[in-house]
Order: C-alpha cells, then structure tokens, then sequence
C-alpha cells in the first residue's frame, strides 16, 4: 500500500509537468494578444509595445518564457499584466470567497442528494420516487442561471432583502449579530443555486448505483440472516453504493475553481471563476496559467485522494 | 405419514410473478412436507420453479414484483405467511437458514467472512463480539476452513468458490438452524468440491439434527442425502415419495423420463435420457396436464383436466391420470429405451 501511494504520487507529479507543458503552449499560442502589447491598440506607442514586450518576457523564445514563468510562479514574484499585483495574493484573496461558496454548495449537494436518491431507489415507483425524478429532470434540463434570477427576483421582491454579493452595502455599521447573518444569507442563495443541477445529477446517479446494488445477491443473503430491512440496505447496500462516489468525490475539489463561474458572475461574487474569466477577456496570461496550474494541481491532488480512499472502502483495492 | 414429525408443511402454496409480459406462475399450487432431521430432495429442470419455493419459505420473494398469491406455509404449527415481518427476521438466519445457488455472489464484497458470520450470531444469539468471533471460528474450523485463525480476517474476493460456500454453509449453521434451505448448493463448483461440501453437509446434519430442503439437478446427489424426493414439473410437484420407492418404482411419466439412461454410441458409456419438447412457458401453459406436449402416454383426458397428486403407495403420491398403471416396463416398452439410472445409495 505505501509503494502504491508513492508511486501513484510520482506518478501525478510527472502528469503534473506534461500539463504545465500543455497549458503554457495553449494560452501562448492561442490566437489574439494581451491588450498592451495589441499592435493594433491605439493607446500604446511601438515603444510602449516593445517595452511591454520585453517586460513581458514575450520576446524571449518560448522554452526560456515557460522556464521564467514557471520559476516566477514557485518563486511568488508572478505579477498580473492587468495591474501588476502579485498573481498568488490576488488568487488567494478570491480563492477565500470561492472556498466559503464551495463548501456550502458541496455540503448542501451531498447531504441531499444521498438521502433523495436512497429512498427514491428504496421505494421504487412511489410518489416520492416519481416526483423526485421529475424535479430532478426539470432541474437538469432548464439552466440554473435562469432559477437564479427567478429566485432572485423572488427573494428580493418578498423579503427585501438584497441578495447580491457577498454582503449588503452599508452593514459595517450594524450589529456584528446581524453582520453575520447577512452574510450568511448572502451565502446561502448562490450556494443553493450553485447546488441545485448537483443535487438533480448526483441524486439521479445514487438512486441508479442503490437500486443496481438492492438487486445484488448479497443483498437476499443480508435479509436471509434476520436482519432489518434498514440494516440490510444502510449497511449492506449503502456500503456497496457508496464505492463510486468515492472517485467522484475527489473530483469535486476542481469544482472550486471553475464550478460556479455562472452564478458568481450572477450574483457578483468576487470568487476565483468570475476571476478567471475577466482574466481570459484581458488576456491576463500570469493569472490565466496560474489558474489552470491550480486546476490541474487539484484534478491530481482529487484524484490521488480517490485513490486512497478507495482503497479505505473496497478491500478489492488493495495492493 | 404422522404429521407431528412435520418440521415444515407447506399446502397449495401458490406464488406469482406480475411482469409486463402477464403474470407468472412460478409456484402454483404445491404441497411438500419436510420431516424432522431428514432431507427431502427438490428435483426438477431449470425454471421449473425450484427457487422461487425456496424463497417462499423464508419469505424472501422479492416483492413487487413477486407475491405469495395463496397457500400455507406452516413451519412447527405457525402458518409463516401469517407472521409480521419482525417476527419473520427472527426467524431467518436462526431458525431457517438458506444456502444459494451462487456462492461467487452471494457474499457482501466489502465485509470480512469474519465479520458476515459474526454479525448472524450476534444478531440472534445476544453474544459480545468477542465471543462471536470465538463462535465464528470455531464454526469456519468445523465447515473445513484451514487455518480459520487467518482466514477470517479474509474478504470474499480472496477465497475460492468452494470456500465462499462453505463459508455461507457456515454462516448458515452459525445459529444451529432447525431447517436448512440449499439451493443447488454445488452446482457452481468443481465436482471434487462437489463431493466434499455434500459430505460436510450429511455430517454436520448428523451433528444437529437439522432437517434439510435440497434442491438439485443431479439425481446422484438425491440418492445419496435425501429420504424424501419431490419431483417438480411446471410449478407443480408431479411425484412424492420415499428415495427407495421413487427411485425403484417411479409412477409418473416425467420422472421416468429424469431416470432413463442411454447408452452413448460407440463409447461404452451411458448418458441421460432427453425428454423431447421444451419445458413450457409458464406464461402460456398447457391446458389439462402441463406434461403431455412431451409425454408418450397423453390421451384425451390428459388434455383436458389437470390430475392431482394421489397415493400410489405407502406415502407415494403422483399426480397422473394413469398413477398406478404406468411403470417402468411400459414406459422402455413405449419409449425403446434402453436400461435405468442405476443409482446406489
Ligand atoms: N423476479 C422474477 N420475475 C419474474 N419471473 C421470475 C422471477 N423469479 C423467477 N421467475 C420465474 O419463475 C420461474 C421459476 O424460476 P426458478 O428460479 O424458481 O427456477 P428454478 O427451478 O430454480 O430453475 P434453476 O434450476 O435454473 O435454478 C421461471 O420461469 C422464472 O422466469
Ligand atoms: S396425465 Fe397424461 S399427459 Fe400427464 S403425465 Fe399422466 S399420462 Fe402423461
Ligand atoms: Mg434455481
């Protein structure tokens, strides 16, 4: 098991270093220019131009710009070309807000998906099985973005209540009591949102991985034994269900960085995917490569933590 | 026949399958008897319905789209299809047992063996888990696990397919069941694991005194465990009796067709008889007796009206319009057939 988890780790970093590869070479070489060095921007002299240029590094040949990158990036010193602040700050300030959204989308998404999707598999053909696959369609096939304004129209117009944001403006005055609860009612609206096409996919997916399970022959033995019928299927049958959501939980974690761009766009809050797309319009490359390096750390720290809790849950994993 | 020694009777159970196709009569209408610590045999060609009265008797149809559409169930005077579902899982797993048919599959994938058996005799015997464990392998070591000390720490995927079943046989027997339900429990394995689970089976009945419901394919099999045979036929038993009886003086034609043997060409062997015809569909049986598209004797009154199982001997019953008159002399007379199965017990 600990050569296993070595190896798949080097395994991982070497993955890493092809991606960092990969992604240089896309946003280096994707058609269009960053604004201040755009021969084609009135605002900027040819020696703006060249200046920028070289400042840039863009003049250099490419392996010399990926090596410079790369080493100003591990180095802290990578500055944004949009306002020459430090890239790793700036992320880091939005990747705060990003994490607060991204735990509770995911919380709300886990914690009801699971239960939804169990009983509606339990209870096959019931009222509550068929409502909740129709909703669950309903929620799939119409955008969030449109749930979103919905909601937002309603929210505000019966309570009114501001919802864009992270906090109402002109609260730093109040009580910190109510500071605190209209952030977290600021929270909670865009964390729902976020949460609802979660909610629809993954229940789907738990009731069709219980039901495939319920019909194991493993199952008849667990009831052939005595026991309850809840113990059969939350002991017998969850343990079983449970086996690929397992993977599918350590790729949620890439999630906080580009699941919620539509609604933070929507609801104006200052996270990492609403950054990430301003950057890709500026052609800020610093920020858009630092991102995407993220991405690609969190796909692989995702995935290797599957790894290893899967061979926590499924003895069949051990190596 | 007194009934007092009855463990298990059951009477015109009937079980249904509601599918899109119509409804199903697996079971439809069948009388057994199990006698205390004896094996009655369960004989019949696939999909005859074997399993599903397995199922029946602990409850275990699965529901919908199955359902026990009528009959008794009685097990020691308690008719089971009249108990709440709580008293029924007492009952499961302690005083009925039940082996399948898949030993590969029938094991929970991400539990120890150790952890399967424990969790039975902790579930009915009210033990700690310290002496569940000591129960456990004590019951491994007795089913023929070597080295259970190491064993039951082991996870299905690590064991054969013959020790996944004696595995289940333990777990089975962990409760010291009064009736034991095997279904087929060796068909999926090798024939030498065959003959040693068989064996493991005799001497631990011997042991306690359980009574058995063996379900199988292979005649053989039933000559050497069983003092009793039912003999199955489309949801239907078509012959009861005493091993000695049926197998010496079988009454009904179907079951003198299972007991043919013929002998292979040119090879100096012997081979089974094949019944000719299909087993029918039970969406659309037969009218009269489900038997006669296949059999050498129909007449008229076999197409029309369905015969009940009678006596034909001490405790012998067949359910044929000709019971009695039909032996074995006419039937290799009939049916050019050469000599029968020649199964020592
Ligand atoms: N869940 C179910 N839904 C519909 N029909 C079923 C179901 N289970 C069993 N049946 C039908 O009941 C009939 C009897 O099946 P059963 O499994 O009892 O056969 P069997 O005698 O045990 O055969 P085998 O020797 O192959 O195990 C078959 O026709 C089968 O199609
Ligand atoms: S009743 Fe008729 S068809 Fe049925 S088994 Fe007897 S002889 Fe054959
Ligand atoms: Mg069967």
């Amino acid at each position: 098991m600990f050569s296993f988890t070595v190896r798949s780790f080097f395994q991982k970093l070497v993955t890493l270093f092809f991606i960092s590869i990969i992604s240089f070479l896309v946003v280096y070489l994707a058609p269009g220019e960053p604004s201040q060095i755009d021969p084609l921007n009135p605002k900027f002299t040819v020696e703006d131009l060249q200046r920028f240029r070289q400042e840039f590094n863009l003049d250099k040949p490419l392996h010399e710009q990926y090596y410079l990158y790369y080493k100003n990036l591990f180095t802290g010193q990578l500055k944004s070309w949009k306002d020459n602040q430090p890239v790793l700050g700036k992320i880091y300030e939005r990747f705060k807000n990003s994490l607060w959204l991204f735990i509770v989308g995911t919380l709300i998404t886990w914690c009801l998906s699971f239960p939804v999707g169990i009983h509606a598999a339990i209870n096959r053909g019931s009222v509550f099985d068929r409502t909740s696959t129709f909703f669950a369609y309903v929620l799939i096939s119409i955008p969030s973005f449109f749930f979103a304004y919905i909601l937002i129209i309603f929210v505000v117009k019966t309570f009114n209540i501001s919802v864009i944001g992270m906090q109402t403006f002109g609260m730093s005055g109040a009580d910190s009591i109510y500071q605190i609860m209209d952030r977290v009612w600021h929270l909670v609206i865009p964390s729902i949102l976020g949460a609802l096409g979660g909610i629809a996919l993954l229940s789907r997916y738990v009731r069709a991985q219980m039901l495939e399970v319920i019909h194991q022959d493993y199952i008849r033995t667990a009831r052939a034994k005595g026991l309850s019928e809840d113990q059969v299927y939350y002991k017998h049958g969850f343990r079983n269900a449970l086996l690929p959501f397992v993977t599918m939980f350590g790729l949620i974690l890439p999630g906080l960085i580009g699941g919620s761009v539509i609604i933070e766009s929507i609801f104006a809050w200052p996270g990492m995917g609403r950054m990430g797309y301003e950057a890709i319009l500026a052609r800020d490359y610093p920020i858009i490569l630092t991102i995407n390096f993220m991405a690609a750390v969190l796909v692989l720290i995702g995935t290797f933590i599957s790894d290893l809790l899967y061979m926590v849950v499924d003895p069949r994993i051990r190596l | 026949m007194s009934n007092s020694e009855a463990i298990l009777k059951i009477k015109d159970l009937k079980v249904y399958f509601d599918t899109d196709a119509g409804v199903v009569k697996s079971v439809d209408g069948v009388d057994l008897e199990i006698k205390k610590g004896t094996t009655l045999g369960l004989v019949g060609e696939s999909g005859c319905g074997k399993s599903v009265t397995c199922l029946s008797i602990p409850r275990l149809i699965e529901s919908p789209p199955g359902r026990i559409a009528g009959g008794e169930i009685i097990y020691k005077g308690k008719n089971l299809l009249e108990l709440s579902e709580k008293d029924m899982q007492g009952i499961r797993g302690n005083d009925i047992s039940m082996i399948f048919q898949e030993p590969m599959t029938s094991l929970n994938p991400v539990f120890t063996i150790g952890d399967q058996i424990q969790e039975v005799i902790m579930l009915h015997q009210h033990k700690t888990s310290a002496e569940a464990r000591e129960l456990t392998l004590r019951i491994l070591k007795k089913v023929g696990i070597p080295s259970p000390e190491i064993r039951i720490d082991d996870y299905p995927h690590q064991m054969s397919g013959g020790m996944k079943q004696r595995v289940i046989i333990a777990m089975a027997l962990s409760c010291s069941p009064d009736l034991l339900i095997a279904d087929e429990p060796t068909t999926a394995l090798d024939v030498t694991i065959q003959v040693q689970i068989l064996d493991l089976m005799r001497s631990l009945q011997d042991e306690l005194g359980m009574s058995i419901l063996l379900v199988t394919h292979d005649l053989g099999v039933v000559a050497s465990m069983a003092s009793h045979v039912a003999i199955m036929y489309a949801s239907k038993i078509v012959e009861y009796g005493p091993v000695e009886q049926i197998f010496s003086n079988p009454g009904h034609p179907y079951t003198l067709g299972l007991f043919t043997s013929i002998p292979v060409v040119g090879r100096g062997k012997r081979d089974l008889y094949v019944i000719p015809g299909n087993v029918p569909d039970p969406l659309a049986f037969p009218r009269g007796c489900k038997f006669w598209p296949r059999c050498v004797f129909a007449e008229d009154i076999c197409r029309s009206q369905e015969p009940f199982l009678e006596n034909i001997g001490e405790g012998h019953t067949a359910a044929c319009h000709f019971r009695g008159k039909i032996d074995k002399h006419l039937w290799k007379e009939k049916t050019n057939t050469g000599s029968f199965l020649n199964i020592s017990r």
